[in-house]
């Protein structure tokens, strides 16, 4: 067999986030996931004798903003399912999920590589269910803590479109950016709140058939993912390679040895009989509630990222920083909207506030400062009332204190001196105080303008324009 | 002193007013009875003493105090499928020994509130599977017209309570007949309100789909009066209806002028144990007598009604009973090795053989492949079934029927044949299918044994079957 065949790769993934909401999708149970084990809990996420679920409307709702922002259809009659699989971690012995009625199917997300490369993967269905129990194995027994039983759910199910572990990665920044730009999730990777079973396949190039395929469950960083994926697909290449076959079955990966290993076979395969739930009722949803979510939507980051570039003339690199996180967006967009020049509010975000936040750890909802004061402080850079060291001065002192930009260079009287009249006085005092400089520069040195420049800003306490200081000093040397 | 056996709730509420008797007393002798003579009967699987005493005497410090309540004071016997907080609740099953309710049923907690009090739980048929009462774990309850025979099931304890006058009035449940068929037997008045009019929260799940809880009572006012109680929309079950709930025990007017009466004649087959034919019969003329229009209908799919119910009952069922597992609750098998292990060997000693025959039909109905085939068709011959009672509901405002096609059974008499047992069903599970409501009264005896009747109304008129009952009840 020749060595060179290409092998084409395609992945499906399913991804279970947990939706941002209060209490648990059919009980009153706060979803903290900190508590104590078994605290949060009641009859109806314990499965009691004789407890019925009543379903949380946020849950739908969220479910539904979701399929909205990455364009599905709306099922308009939609029903849950009871799932039946028997294992410690589910309550009932089944879960309470959808299966031929999900609230969405259809839509596509956006990815985009490193190397710019763009690309649309399909979506085939997003359906709500309850998430299970948490198991854990202690020396000589094992525990359930129920506290994240039943809490809410969206799996979203992509169609097999992705064709590498960099479009797998890609996908997952774009879908939890999707889901926290919607304000459903906070996809918080490290309390479980984005999980995904990765399916994947190799092909030899030319062939049509897709080949068998593999599934890893529940897996919870996006690293993670990466790396099964890059480990599984040379695996199942090596298999074929050596002139195998894969079989189809369920794997488990091991984060600390790198590989990936059997667990279950097809022949183990669960039967879910699926049964409609006979506890709750169809969900049925007319135009105008699906209108009133429509329009409750933010824009797409992707789509706010192209127009921040044309519409505040920024740099495609700077919009896709500014848009990553929606509440910075915000306040970017709010002070944008105010300034005269947009892209000076840009260079304060990304070089000022971004720093800042990270330096101190503060969300920039904690921030005194508001967007119309960094409005009003790129506004008077943009008239040359200060510099931009001034400026500096002024931001830190927003930052920490508050107040109004203009009112603070007031005080200080930190206002740039362009009068040239003035300015020429510190000129004057300047070139008479350093004949050394004066003399280098009329002999060639032309660095020791800079000095002269500096001196001249000395002088006048920082206020002078040093563009003006400059040319008024050339004009005197020459 | 009062005659304690035939005591009624409206009976008992004129006492208590009037001061003749105090809950504490009518709740002791209760108790006092219920010792000295259920040894006869087994229709009670636990009595709550203590407690009820303590609620006996709340109520009479609130009546005393002025207060009011439909049902202040009155003690009630439960089926021991429904959860009173703080009481066992084992549905007549072993796998749920040891498991004490933390929560009221949505019905419990309004009659709670309406002050009655849950003096004890009665046997019934594990898990609710059954129609004699023998599928209890625990005990084989009598039929106080004659304990040779069984008292009916799966609400056999209550019915047998009911009438043998061990309570005043009882609750049970009802998914294909199981509130009707033992208050027939027993001789006590039965009701099966409309689905999704008492709420389903708290009563222990058989088939989510029919079940529902009733009042099991001495007379048909009694039965009115506990279901304006217990009726009405819970935002904890979804399946509960926004409907009013009508002031039943007002249309009970004994006139039936005006009422039409359809009798369908596919429930009444060869087969039929002749006195059963003549008290319904019976049960007819006088409603003719007392001013209602008699009309021969026709409900063709009758003969479709045992199939579609138990592969919908067995097919929920499955999926209800999967709990069970002795993790977080009941008896838990010893020496599992892994959780699977663990849910074999509870399972397996834990549940009785009817309920292991019907989780194994269920399982397989449900299964990849035979969907379709079984459950798929199943709901479509539902839906006929209920489209045709709707169809039938047209032309009149109740029927009269047979509830079971002879007046009982021996104990012992189907043990092995739960075949014939499922055929015994027929003229009671398609009011559960269809969701609307039925009532049991009783109106004929074959020697000790007691007949009752059934009159089936529309989803949501229970007045209509309540004000025929009453009317029958003059007699």
């Amino acid at each position: 067999m020749s060595e060179n065949i290409n092998y084409l790769t395609t992945i499906g993934l399913e991804v279970h986030v947990q939706l941002k909401t209060k209490t648990k999708i059919f009980c009153g149970c706060s979803v903290d996931s900190e508590s104590e084990p078994n605290t949060n809990v009641c009859p109806v996420c314990l499965g009691y004798p004789g407890a019925l679920p009543a379903l949380n409307e946020t849950v739908v709702k969220y479910g539904i903003m979701t399929g909205l922002m990455i364009g599905s259809k709306i099922n308009r009659y939609s029903k849950f399912d009871r799932k039946s699989y028997f294992y410690p971690d589910m309550s009932k012995n089944f879960q309470t999920s959808q299966f031929d009625l999900p609230i969405c199917e259809g839509g596509s997300i956006d990815i985009e590589l490193e190397d710019g490369t763009r690309k649309s993967i399909g979506i085939t269905r997003i359906h709500l269910e309850e998430n299970a129990a948490k198991n854990f194995h202690l020396v000589k027994m094992s525990g359930v803590d129920f506290n994240r039983a039943g809490t809410p759910l969206i799996e979203v199910v992509t169609e097999p479109e992705i064709e590498s572990p960099e479009e797998a990665y890609a996908f997952l920044q774009a879908i939890r950016q999707i889901v926290v730009y919607t304000g459903v999730s906070d996809c918080n990777l490290e309390l479980g709140q984005l999980r995904c079973d990765v399916n994947c396949s190799v092909r030899p190039e030319g062939q049509v058939k897709l080949g068998e395929r593999t599934e890893m469950k529940n897996l919870n960083t996006f690293k993670g993912i990466y790396n099964a994926l890059q480990y599984e697909i040379e695996r199942q290449k090596d298999v074929l390679r050596s002139g195998g076959t894969v079989s189809q079955e369920t794997r488990r990966w091991d984060p600390d040895a790198g590989i990936t290993t059997v667990m279950r076979t097809k022949e183990d395969a669960h039967d879910y009989r699926y049964l409609p739930e006979p506890d709750l009722m169809p969900m049925v949803f007319d135009d105008e509630y699906l209108e009133e979510l429509r329009s409750s939507l933010p824009e797409l980051p992707a789509k706010r990222r192209e127009r921040f570039v044309v519409a505040y003339s920024l740099p495609a690199y700077d919009a896709g920083v500014l848009v990553a996180e929606k509440p910075i967006a915000d306040y970017f967009e709010a002070a944008a909207k105010l300034s005269k020049n947009p892209k000076l509010v840009s260079n304060y975000m990304m070089t000022e506030m971004l720093r800042i936040l990270s330096e101190t750890e503060k969300d920039i909802s904690e921030v005194t400062m508001t967007p119309e004061a960094l409005a009003k402080l790129s506004n008077l850079v943009d008239a040359k009332t200060i510099n931009s060291n001034t400026a500096k001065k002024v931001f830190d002192i927003l930052f920490n204190e508050g107040g109004d930009p203009e009112k603070i260079v007031n005080e200080n009287g930190w206002a740039q001196v362009s009068d040239t009249g003035a300015i020429e006085g510190f000129v004057d005092e300047a070139i008479a105080a350093n004949p050394k400089s004066v003399e280098d520069y009329k002999a060639g040195k032309v660095a020791a303008i800079k000095f002269l420049v500096g001196q001249v800003m000395r002088f006048s306490k920082g206020k002078a324009n040093p563009q003006l200081a400059e040319s008024l000093l050339l004009e005197k040397l020459q | 002193m009062f005659d304690i056996k035939n005591l009624d709730i409206t009976g008992a509420l004129v006492l208590l007013d009037s001061g003749e008797i105090t809950s504490v007393g009518l709740t002791q002798a209760l108790i006092d009875l219920i010792k000295a003579e259920d040894s006869k009967y087994n229709a009670y699987l636990t009595l709550d003493e203590e407690y009820a005493l303590a609620q006996a005497a709340g109520a009479d410090a609130k009546r005393a105090a002025g207060e009011t309540g439909k049902l202040l004071g009155i003690p009630v016997a439960i089926k021991d499928v429904l959860n009173v907080e703080g009481q066992v609740c084992t549905c007549g099953s072993k796998i749920l020994e040891g498991y004490v309710s933390p929560y009221d049923a949505t019905a419990i907690a309004k009659l709670r509130a309406a002050g009655a009090i849950f003096l004890g739980r009665t046997n019934m048929d594990e898990f609710a599977m059954g129609s004699t009462t023998e599928n209890s774990a625990f005990q084989v309850t009598k039929n106080p017209c004659n304990t040779d025979y069984v008292p009916g099931g799966s609400s056999g304890g209550s019915a047998a309570a009911v009438g043998a006058g061990l309570a005043i009035a009882a609750l049970g449940t009802d998914t294909g007949g199981s509130i009707r068929q033992p208050a027939c037997f027993c001789g006590c008045v039965g009701l099966k309100p409309s689905y999704g009019r008492v709420s389903r929260f708290g009563l222990t799940a058989y088939c989510s789909s029919f079940d529902q809880a009733g009042p099991m009572t001495k007379t048909v006012k009694d039965a009115a009066l506990l279901l304006e109680v217990m009726a009405g929309v819970d935002e904890y079950d979804a399946s509960s209806a926004p409907v009013d709930v009508p002031e039943y025990t007002k249309h009970l007017t004994g006139d039936l002028t005006g009422m039409t009466i359809g009798i369908p004649k596919e429930y009444f087959i060869d087969g039929i144990d002749p006195e059963v034919s003549r008290t319904v019969k019976a049960a007819i003329d006088k409603c003719a007598e007392l001013g209602a229009e008699i009309k021969d209908i026709s409900l063709p799919l009758t003969d479709y009604a045992i199939a579609t119910y138990y592969i919908i009952a067995t097919a929920e069922a499955s999926t209800n009973l999967a709990r069970f597992d002795g993790v977080r609750y009941g008896a838990r098998a010893e020496g599992a090795t892994d959780p699977i292990d663990l849910y074999k060997k509870t399972k397996a000693a834990g549940f009785g053989e009817e309920v292991k025959r019907r989780i194994i039909l269920g399982t397989y109905v449900l299964s990849s492949g035979y969907y379709d085939a079984y459950y798929g068709s199943a709901q479509k011959a539902r839906t006929l079934i209920m489209q045709e009672f709707d169809k039938a509901f047209e032309d009149c405002d109740a029927m009269i029927t047979p509830i079971s096609p002879v007046p009982g059974y021996k104990i012992g008499e189907n043990e092995n044949d739960p075949l014939k047992m499922y055929l015994g069903d027929i003229f009671t599970v398609t009011a559960n299918l269809a969701g609307i409501c039925g009532l049991s009264v009783p109106y004929g005896k074959k020697d000790d044994l007691s007949i009752g009747v059934q009159i089936l109304g529309p989803a949501f008129k229970e007045e209509n079957i309540l004000k025929i009952g009453d009317a029958l009840e003059r007699k």
